[in-house]
């Protein structure tokens, strides 16, 4: 008898084999994390079902079973290995396995070199993630499979990392996007995530093996690995079990399995995890704290069904849940609803609107106020008076409880926001980047995996006497955090009050990232419906040692900001521009999606029709859907640049064609190795703007996955450009940079400097073009001439160094004349914007962000809202060489600082960084550019962007930003 | 251009300061805090670890930075809140490479910090070869960078030797014994200002190597580890979550390349950057001649190594050409084209299972590591490399597991090599590493015949 046991991270699978090697026993079950017991219940029931198997061969696998099997002395199997053992003996003949669990993602190689792939440690999981993806769509598994078969189209979604996913999830939820295609979209991003994150360059092909839950369960994930694979994969019998066989096949001792459960129950007993103090030391202390916030409360007034007097209405729609709050014209609190976001939120606040007519016959609407996620939306389609950027709303809220409020924070279900507020007005807005949205809704499916209610498990969590320490770090890695505590034998209570706690430092270590409670600020707002949970909070005051304000209202803060943003606003006797009675009653919803191809960027439109003919259209990155004309661009400098770099076409040439790929550094080379090979005598062809397209054809060959973006899209434009029948394709790798006097030093990052090493290394593609990556530096123009004369000969014998001469000569001119140009127009759009008024915006990145595929259209999206956008690099020569608190060593990044010091003496510029996700440079350079920012009072604006196509948490930014700049004029008017 | 304001290093302070050293290779570091004390300077390695030193460096470095940074610096500021230094006499030292990797900011961000923390009093000297902060910086003399040299080859071999003979020894704990006895005498020498001559060591370093291979052992064929990594959390027990033991706990011989192949690569670098970009006389030759002389010192160690039945390390020299036609060697951001080669003379050497170690979002190893991977096994299909990335919250459940992944495919195949003493002819790729593993095959029978000679 054989025993296989594979203890994964939701579930946990057994197998028994008799000695013929049939399968006598099998089961699949989900553990909650209760792995010891359900191990050693498992381990009991066996004997119990077959006395032959009290004594059997028994071996361990799985990720959650490793810790345990060394504990207990059992033989482990890495669980991948396990895999190859069973298919070895169940499929022969398989080339490839695909096997999808719980939290891991695995390929295996099994012809032409055997070699295994499993997801890094960033790659999030597949199996939790498909099921934290249907909780988002309130679907189980099976329904989110059926509905992906109705779909019609699917959408872009990242698929980097679940919280990623999640976050380009919700706005199409929001936007009344069908769930048929979200979740059709959501299983390509499955294959996408696990193509390039563990491909890897490596083509699969032949027979493919599809093995664990997600791929068993769903059809329509199967299908669509199929389909972007070009293969017919099958899905074996037991296809759950693998791993489990695996396990028995392997193993080779002898246990008794009652006693090996002895161990086990022994071990459970043992708690060895890394654990804190407790929130509460005692029952008396609780009960001081509820006293003390019992007092934050908002003063309500009756609100009978004669109500007469003017209200003022607020709607917060936000990310995953709708609030509504009506106050009386003394900001007294007489209505409020708060429901979960059901995907679309219009049908829900038109009800709550239906209901306030219906249940108030006289009432009188003075003011209506969206705000949140769907503010647009709900504006348009209710025709309310206003709509506020959410932190606005929020600061009028705080303001409210605590007049000298200097510092609030709000956690809410997807995302999370501080701002600190100096003289009255918002100073400084943390938002959580796409990494951390760890917050209410983490908790939340947290709850649901280990089968608890959100406030029932955050309660348990209040007198855990040893709260786990889960790192502060992203969802994903708490996941493994969690899993690592329970098989430490951690409880329930402690592993809740453990999240609580995570969730706090998330917020002031990873977001806010502060040092100290006294840089915060002491009059504290807390706020969000997480705040709700009173482990949450408490671990928030004992954090920062602080007593905060937490409003009795605080999941409704939003919606009570807004209306009382919309009493500030009203005039003494208006009557809002809501929908009335009638119109309320017939009102109705069409939605509809298309492509808008108006223009190259075909945006994915979703277009609300309402019954009075209005519309609302969503997913455009500029206005020309919804006015009809073109962005001229004439206040972009992004757009400039753009249209200078694609000015330069091939002249057809005696040597050939060389490509050129438009990515990194070429975004401000290519002038000059465009001219530079011009004159040699090539035809260069650069490849495209980058698109979602280019970068799905070049991701198979990533290797590292946690490079960043604008990297990884350079394996697209090579792709691209071994399309193109070249001669050669030219790309050098570039330690250096063009040293322009700003810094210590002159490096590129060593990204830029030396990616086309990894292209070398990794693109099958450019074995069958003559590849140029040799190493230059164009920092010594002598040098350079005499250097690239030895790299060409190489190649191309017949070239003369009188030719790289002028050739050099010329290209140095062109780039040149190119940094003048874009120096010329820049200040050019800022006279004009001066001349108009505007404000002018240095978004200040790296060149390569002026690609519209990496910025997102976050250009365009300044210029609509009436600023004027510049480059740093339009700027940076206006400024001396001058001291920085680090060490400026790179050439962009020196550029970056010399623009913040520039913008300091402006008072009508300000600086937004762009900064791609997964660049360590950035982790040194915005501190840096904050600082020199900061002392001079200037805000500072940080954009995160990465695959990410979702713009709503940058637009939250922007308008927030605006709204604290027009509040500082005002001030000073 | 105004000043930076922070306290700088003064001669004087060598006098009144203690500097703590931050734990980064423990044996290598060990000798060169004896080395600082000869020099006059009173110091202290600090050992202090725990989930609180990751703890500070989140709180006061940017999160977002690499680990390293966040581990040394928080390893300083647990040092300094614990009490146990004068902190008005207390400095501390970094070194900085001044690459275009992020690592030569540390000493800035480590000046923030402490700022921040409130301990803006401490000076920080920068350790550093590059003419960086003339101002702070520790002078490097020639005598004393000879020392240096000599240390770093001293902790190298001792590395290697324990390193070989631990997973073999037939006295559990004789090795690490063996290797404290030699570093304490290291160490005394140090203080006495004797035993870094070359002379010296070509008498004290058979010696050792000799009284290692006297350590009974029984050499069963294991699996070979090789580490390579970005050099902190390559070393750094603190940094890798004690990758070494671990390995050792798995039953693996661990192979970690020493500490002065990293040091060959820096003196090496700037001569390449005159080769490819153009440069004067001095910048083109004056590390050729600064390799010859550390070479000299290589070839006691690496003879010692071989006489007594180890595998040596190649000469730098050799490994050099190691990453031709697989990296450029002007890839010299972090530990660049060194790591690639590395990865390579471990492979060829029979360490074909390797662990790339690297803190999470590293910018070089994107290229000189993860991104040359599939170059690696291309030319060499036996090359079983596993990428480790490491940060405050990657659990340990996680590193390990893919890990074991690793080590059970490696496992395998040493099976099979048992099984097949003599291979049959294959298909010319099977043939290669074949061929390979019977190479490997015979080093280790000669090793074990030497063995007994020396036990003998």
């Amino acid at each position: 008898m054989k025993v296989g046991l594979d203890v994964g991270s939701t579930t946990i699978k057994c197998i028994v084999l008799d000695d013929a090697g049939q399968i006598l026993y099998s089961t699949y079950e989900r553990h909650f994390s209760h792995i010891l017991e359900k191990s050693e219940e498992l381990l009991r029931r066996i004997p119990a079902q077959f006395p032959a198997a009290s004594t059997a061969e028994l071996a361990i696998s799985g990720s959650a079973g490793m810790g345990m099997a060394e504990s207990v002395e059992i033989p482990f199997v890495q669980e991948v290995f396990a895999t190859r053992v069973a298919a070895n003996r169940l499929a022969p003949g398989t080339d490839v396995i695909i096997e999808l669990g719980g939290e891991d993602a695995k390929i295996l190689f099994l012809t032409g070199g055997m070699e295994v792939r499993m997801n890094g440690s960033c790659a999030g999981g597949t199996g939790a993630f498909i099921d934290q993806m249907a909780t988002l769509l309130k679907m189980t598994a099976d329904d989110m499979d059926a509905a992906a078969l109705r779909a019609e189209k699917t959408y872009t979604i990242a698929s980097r990392c679940g919280v990623f996913a999640k976050s380009d999830v919700q706005p199409l939820i929001n936007q009344g996007a069908k769930a048929e295609d979200i979740a059709a979209s959501i299983y390509q991003a499955v294959v996408n995530q696990t193509i390039a994150g563990l491909a890897q360059g490596r083509p699969i092909k032949g027979n493919v093996l599809y093995l664990g839950g997600p791929l068993t369960f769903s059809h329509c994930l199967r299908k669509s690995f199929d389909r972007t694979l070009g293969v017919t994969g099958t899905c074996p019998d037991n296809s759950l079990l693998f791993v489990a066989l695996g396990a028995a096949f392997y193993s080779d001792q002898m246990f008794n399995l009652a006693k090996v459960a002895d161990r086990l129950q022994e071990r459970g007993a043992s708690e060895t995890y890394r654990s804190q103090p407790p929130l509460f030391e005692s029952q008396a202390e609780y009960e001081a704290f509820r006293l003390r916030h019992a007092k934050a409360a908002v003063p309500r007034a009756p609100f009978g069904a004669d109500y007469a007097a003017p209200v003022h209405i607020g709607i917060d729609s936000g990310s995953t849940t709708v609030k509504v709050a009506v106050i009386d014209q003394e900001a007294r609190l007489l209505f409020t609803d708060y429901q979960p976001n059901l995907g679309n939120p219009v049908p829900l606040i038109r009800d709550v609107l239906q209901r306030l007519y219906d249940e108030h016959p006289a009432l009188h609407v003075a003011s209506v106020t969206t705000t949140g996620y769907g503010e647009d939306l709900a504006r348009s389609a209710f025709h309310a008076d206003y709509g506020v950027v959410e932190t606005v709303a929020h600061f009028a809220a705080a303001r409210h409880f605590l007049p000298n409020v200097d510092f609030i924070i709000d956690i809410g279900g997807q995302d999370m926001k501080c701002f600190k507020i100096e003289d009255g007005a918002i100073s400084n807005i943390f938002l959580n980047e796409a990494c951390s949205s760890g917050c209410g809704s983490f908790l939340q499916t947290f709850a649901q995996a280990l089968g608890h209610d959100v406030r029932e498990f955050a309660k348990l969590g209040l007198f855990a006497e040893r709260p786990v320490d889960l790192g502060s770090r992203c969802t994903v890695f708490m996941n493994s955090s969690v899993k690592q505590a329970q098989k430490d034998g951690a409880s329930i209570e402690n592993i809740s009050a453990g999240l609580s706690i995570s969730v706090v430092k998330n917020a002031i270590y990873k977001v806010i990232r502060a040092a100290s409670p006294e840089e915060l600020g002491r009059n504290v707002v807390v706020q969000g419906g997480t705040f709700y949970n009173e482990a949450v909070l408490r671990a928030f005051e004992k954090e920062m040692g602080v007593e905060v304000i937490r409003p009795d209202i605080a999941g409704l803060m939003g919606a009570f900001g807004a209306a009382l943003y919309g009493r500030g606003k009203a005039s003494a006797h208006q009557t809002s521009t809501l929908l009335d009675r009638k119109t309320l009653t017939d009102f109705r919803q069409e939605t509809e999606n298309r492509v808008c191809g108006l223009c190259g960027n075909n945006c994915q439109l979703t277009i609300n029709t309402f019954a009075d003919g209005g519309s609302f259209i969503s997913g455009n990155r500029c206005d020309r859907p919804v006015t009809g004309k073109a962005d001229t661009g004439t206040r972009n400098l992004y757009a400039y640049k753009r249209k200078l770099i694609l000015g330069y076409k091939p002249v057809p040439g005696k040597r050939g064609k060389i490509g050129l790929p438009l990515c990194l550094n070429f975004w401000e080379l290519l002038p000059f190795w465009h001219t530079f090979f011009t004159h040699l005598g090539f035809a260069v062809c650069h490849s495209p703007l980058s698109s979602r397209d280019l970068y799905l054809k070049g991701q198979a060959t990533i290797p590292s996955d946690t490079a960043c973006f604008p990297a990884k899209l350079a394996h697209g434009h090579i792709q691209f450009l071994s399309k193109l029948g070249l001669d050669a394709i030219f790309y050098p790798c570039m330690t250096y940079n063009i040293d322009e006097g700003l810094g210590d030093n002159h490096y590129n990052c060593p990204v830029v400097a030396y990616y086309p090493e990894v292209i070398a290394g990794n693109c099958p593609e450019v074995k069958q073009t003559k590849f140029i990556y040799d190493y230059v530096g164009l920092h010594r123009p002598k040098d350079f001439t005499k250097k690239i004369f030895d790299i060409l000969r190489r190649h191309f014998p017949d070239i003369s160094k009188k030719e790289i001469r002028d050739a050099s000569d010329a290209a140095y001119a062109e780039y040149a004349h190119h940094m003048s140009l874009v120096r010329k127009e820049g200040e050019r759009i800022i006279n004009q914007a001066r001349a108009e008024g505007r404000r002018i915006i240095v978004l200040a990145g790296r060149p390569y962000h002026v690609d519209p595929e990496v910025n997102h259209g976050i250009d365009t999206l300044i210029t609509r809202f009436g600023a004027a956008v510049v480059t740093e690099d339009s700027i940076s020569n206006r400024v001396e060489k001058f001291q920085t608190t680090v060490l400026n060593q790179w050439t962009y990044h020196s550029r970056l600082y010399a623009a913040a010091k520039y913008c300091c003496g402006q008072p009508d510029m300000d600086l937004v960084q762009l900064v791609s996700f997964g660049c360590g440079v950035d982790a040194i350079t915005t501190d840096e550019t904050q600082a020199i920012l900061q002392a001079k009072g200037k805000l500072y604006t940080q954009l995160k962007i990465d695959e990410i196509t979702n713009l709503g948490a940058v637009r939250i930014r922007l308008r927030s930003l605006f709204a604290a700049l027009d509040d500082e004029t005002r001030k000073e008017a | 251009m105004e000043q930076l304001q922070y306290p700088r290093f003064t001669p004087e302070m060598k006098k009144t300061h203690k500097i703590l050293i931050p734990n980064m290779a423990p044996v290598q570091f060990r000798i060169l805090a004896a080395v600082m004390e000869q020099a006059g300077y009173t110091c202290e390695l600090l050992e202090n670890c725990g989930s609180q030193v990751s703890e500070l460096g989140l709180k006061y470095v940017h999160n977002d930075t690499c680990y390293p940074a966040l581990l040394v610096i928080g390893q300083f500021l647990d040092a300094l809140a614990s009490g146990k230094y004068d902190l008005d006499h207390t400095a501390l030292i970094i070194t900085q490479t001044g690459g275009g990797c992020r690592a030569s900011n540390y000493i800035y961000l480590l000046r923030k910090a402490l700022a921040k923390a409130g301990y803006g009093q401490v000076p920080v000297v920068s350790l550093n070869f590059s003419g960086l902060e003339k101002d702070s910086g520790f002078p490097l003399t020639l005598p004393l960078l000879r020392k240096l040299l000599a240390v770093i080859y001293y902790g190298d071999l001792l590395v290697a030797l324990k390193a070989q003979t631990e997973p073999y020894e037939i006295e559990k704990g004789s090795a690490a014994a063996m290797q404290e006895k030699w570093l304490d005498t290291i160490c005394r020498w140090v203080r006495e200002d004797k035993g870094y001559s070359s002379h010296a060591m070509k008498i004290a370093m058979p010696k050792i190597a000799a009284e290692f291979a006297a350590i009974p052992v029984r050499r069963i064929p294991k699996v070979k580890v090789g580490v390579v990594g970005e050099i902190y959390v390559k070393y750094s027990p603190l940094g890798n979550n004690d990758l070494e033991k671990f390995l050792a706990s798995q039953d693996c011989e661990v192979n970690l390349p020493g500490l002065m192949g990293f040091l060959q690569y820096c003196i090496y670098n700037p001569g390449e950057t005159a080769r490819l970009y153009g440069g004067g006389f001095l910048e083109k030759h004056v590390p050729t001649l600064a390799l010859q002389f550390i070479e000299s010192m290589e070839k006691v160690v690496i003879k010692v190594l071989k006489d007594n039945g180890y595998h040596a390390p190649l000469p730098f020299r050799e490994l050099v050409k190691l990453a031709d036609g697989i990296i450029g060697r002007g890839d010299k951001m972090g530990e660049g084209w060194l790591l690639t080669a590395e990865m390579i003379e471990l492979v060829q050497a029979g360490y074909e299972n390797i662990v790339c170690a690297q803190p999470f979002g590293c910018l070089p190893n994107h290229i000189c590591g993860k991104g040359m991977i599939n170059k690696i096994r291309e030319l060499y299909p036996q090359a079983n490399i596993t990428p480790i990335d490491y940060d405050p919250s990657a659990t340990r459940v996680n590193q390990e597991n893919r890990i074991k992944l690793m080590l059970a495919v490696a496992r395998e195949r040493l099976g099979e090599q048992r099984a097949e003493e003599i291979p049959a002819p294959q298909e010319p790729e099977k043939q290669l590493s074949a061929v390979q593993s019977l190479t490997a095959a015979v080093q280790s029978r000669t090793q074990d015949s030497n063995h007994a000679k020396a036990m003998v």
